[in-house]
């Protein structure tokens, strides 16, 4: 395990996702999931935008650290306004 | 009848500039691998020297020194190594998941069906340095396992995806049937499905075959002695000093025979098997 | 196209998933590991946050090297996309020749891709290729390994000659599924050649069409042995596309730390394409399920 270099926040933010998988499939499993057409002209169903939530994120992250070039985790408060609108509209 | 007889000069015009076309095309990709099979059959000394279309001192020379010399011939015996473990792995663990794809709806199906699709999609140039770091930390650096397994990570997802475009054609009633007569899923996979979907179990196993021989990034990064593969031989032959352009084309030749070899039985299948199963 | 469910049959998925996970969730936790600290060799690893991030994202290197990938990746698919549709129109329909088309179409397709690299660095070169030798001859100066300019067109000559024939492919499995009575309406209706292709032929190959051009961008933009093999990246760094700098950068100089930052943001890009093949596709699936 020496090799892969495992780091606390790197650690937090593995868990982190893993949660939020766990979550979402106990959720799945109580709820059952009735995709939707939103915004995009596409079926989501949760887990679909739980994955376009995480990877516009990244995006997001990205474009603060090369654009807006402001303090770092402000990044985290537009994800989760962009979480939110995804949930609410896509 | 007056229709017929309308027709006839028509079309065969159009099949003339059809035929035209064809054949320049062919020619376009003809051309280059005839010059790389006119090249093996030359010396070198006749390559630098005169420019000629054809080998004007026809010889063998070049594929003997290939068969002959171990550092040659040992890239074609490791490449085929790896490859065909890696064939066997991918299409054996690739099965019973294709089956499961085609035939259930299961949580989170789809986006696992969809993770996989990534795998298939990720360059390798991303994968190339943890995988070094990864089997150098277990001890399979330079070995065929080693390759074996990182061809894995895009061909069984192509294998999965290939195998399940090819079970969704089967009806389903033959699946029930089975189960109604008393088979057991294991029996009935083995005895029924896996002849019904015989061709596509091939052109899932081709594809592998394909994708893990013509891969060079992978392979040379996790080999450097005992597992080299061939396309590692010729790069760094290239590289180091051997300009001989007559082995290196011969080499070339030899890598594209087993391609040539099984291209007539899966002419049907090509546009299917790079579609991932979708045409 | 009504499946059953059952969640049983997440034990024939199993086998997959725990070879999947080991060859592709380890590397990409290493490489998430790895892209936010720094290393002097021996593995002695030291905290540096999103700096390498941040680095890269204001470094030209990275950005020109996108430019060169997208760039090739559009000029490969304006050749590729049309000359395959033509000449999957023109290829004969059934018969002895359509064999032979076939056979003779996919062979480049299943040639191993150093050897097309070597293939064009024999082909293309003054002294002894064909290619390079006859534009020699009519006094046109090239020389790939000299002049980008050269270079980039060896490049993508290559790539036209290696994949047109998988659009050509999948754009004549399409033109199959049309049947005879769609051109004998056509006929009836003395429609032009130019419609026939527009209202019957297009839409009928729309979805085909759609993969090949999917897989043929996701492909061109994760390109590395070809040109790797016939120009090395360069001259300079003018052939250098995304793969290459980042082995350059991975294994060249074993920059774990870019590297692996590197590796991460072209893996989200990946990602993004991914997504959209994997969404084109399933709807395509369910509009053929109607």
């Amino acid at each position: 395990m020496d090799w892969m270099a495992w780091t606390l926040p790197t650690a937090i933010f593995f868990a982190t996702i893993a949660a939020l998988l766990v979550i979402f499939t106990i959720l799945a499993i109580r709820f059952p999931e009735t995709p939707r057409r939103g915004i995009l002209r596409i079926e989501t169903t949760r887990g679909d935008r739980l994955f376009i939530t995480l990877l516009g994120s990244a995006f997001i992250n990205l474009a603060w650290l090369g654009v807006v070039e402001a303090y770092q985790p402000y990044a985290l408060i537009v994800c989760l306004v962009y979480a939110a609108a995804v949930f609410r509209w896509v | 009848m007056a229709d017929l007889t309308m027709e006839a000069p028509r079309s065969r015009l159009r099949i003339n500039s059809s035929a035209v076309v064809m054949g320049l095309y062919l020619l376009f990709l003809m051309m280059p691998i005839y010059w790389l099979v006119n090249m093996s059959l030359k010396t070198n000394q006749e390559i630098l020297s005169t420019f000629s279309l054809w080998p004007r001192n026809l010889t063998l020379q070049n594929y003997v020194t290939i068969l002959t010399d171990p550092s040659w011939y040992m890239g074609y015996v490791n490449s085929l190594i790896y490859v065909v473990m890696n064939t066997v792995i991918s299409v054996a663990v690739a099965l019973p998941a294709a089956y499961a794809f085609s035939r259930y709806h299961f949580m989170g199906d789809k986006h696992l069906f969809f993770w996989l699709l990534t795998n298939r999609m990720a360059p390798p140039a991303v994968f190339a340095l943890p995988f070094f770091q990864l089997y150098s930390s277990v001890g399979l650096f330079d070995t065929h396992v080693a390759v074996a397994l990182a061809h894995c990570l895009f061909n069984v997802p192509l294998a999965v995806w290939i195998l399940e475009g090819f079970m969704r054609g089967v009806p389903r009633e033959i699946d029930e049937t089975a189960y109604i007569d008393g088979y057991s899923f294991g029996r009935f996979f083995v005895k029924i499905f896996m002849p019904l979907i015989a061709s596509g179990i091939g052109v899932a196993a081709f594809f592998c075959f394909m994708f893990s021989w013509v891969e060079l990034l992978l392979s040379r990064t996790l080999t450097s002695v005992a597992a080299k593969p061939i396309a590692a031989t010729m790069t760094r032959t290239v590289s180091a000093s051997g300009l001989d352009w007559g082995v290196l084309a011969a080499a070339g030749v030899l890598t594209i025979v087993p391609g040539a070899l099984v291209i007539w039985f899966v002419r049907n299948y090509i546009a299917k098997g790079f579609a991932l199963g979708r045409v | 196209m009504d499946k059953t469910v059952n969640h049983k049959a997440w034990f024939l998925v199993l086998p997959v998933l725990a070879l999947v996970a080991f060859s592709a969730v380890i590397p990409l936790m290493t490489v998430v590991n790895y892209s936010v600290q720094d290393t002097f060799g021996n593995n002695q690893f030291f905290w540096a946050g999103l700096e390498w991030f941040d680095e890269l994202l204001h470094s030209e290197r990275m950005w020109d090297a996108l430019g060169r990938q997208l760039a090739f990746s559009a000029i490969i698919l304006a050749i590729e996309v049309p000359l395959g549709i033509f000449v999957a129109l023109h290829m004969p329909k059934r018969g002895v020749w359509a064999s032979f088309c076939l056979v003779l179409m996919s062979l480049p397709l299943l040639i191993p891709w150093n050897v097309v690299g070597t293939i064009w660095q024999i082909f293309g070169r003054v002294d002894i290729g064909l290619l390079g030798h006859t534009l020699d001859k009519l006094g046109i100066a090239y020389n790939y390994t000299q002049d980008s300019l050269a270079a980039w067109i060896t490049v993508i000559v290559m790539d036209v000659w290696h994949w047109t024939s998988l659009v050509a492919l999948l754009a004549y499995a399409g033109l199959q599924s049309i049947p005879d009575a769609y051109y004998q309406a056509a006929r009836i209706d003395q429609a032009s050649r130019w419609k026939v292709f527009r209202y019957i032929e297009l839409p009928k190959m729309a979805g085909v069409l759609m993969i090949a051009i999917l897989l043929r961008f996701m492909d061109s933009f994760m390109i590395y042995t070809e040109p790797f093999v016939v120009t090395g990246g360069g001259p300079g760094n003018a052939t250098t596309f995304l793969s290459i700098d980042l082995v350059k950068m991975a294994l060249g100089q074993f920059d774990l730390g870019p590297a692996a930052a590197f590796s991460l943001m072209y893996f989200l890009v990946i990602l993004l394409i991914s997504w959209v093949f994997y969404t084109v596709m399933t709807n395509l699936d369910k509009r053929e399920g109607v």
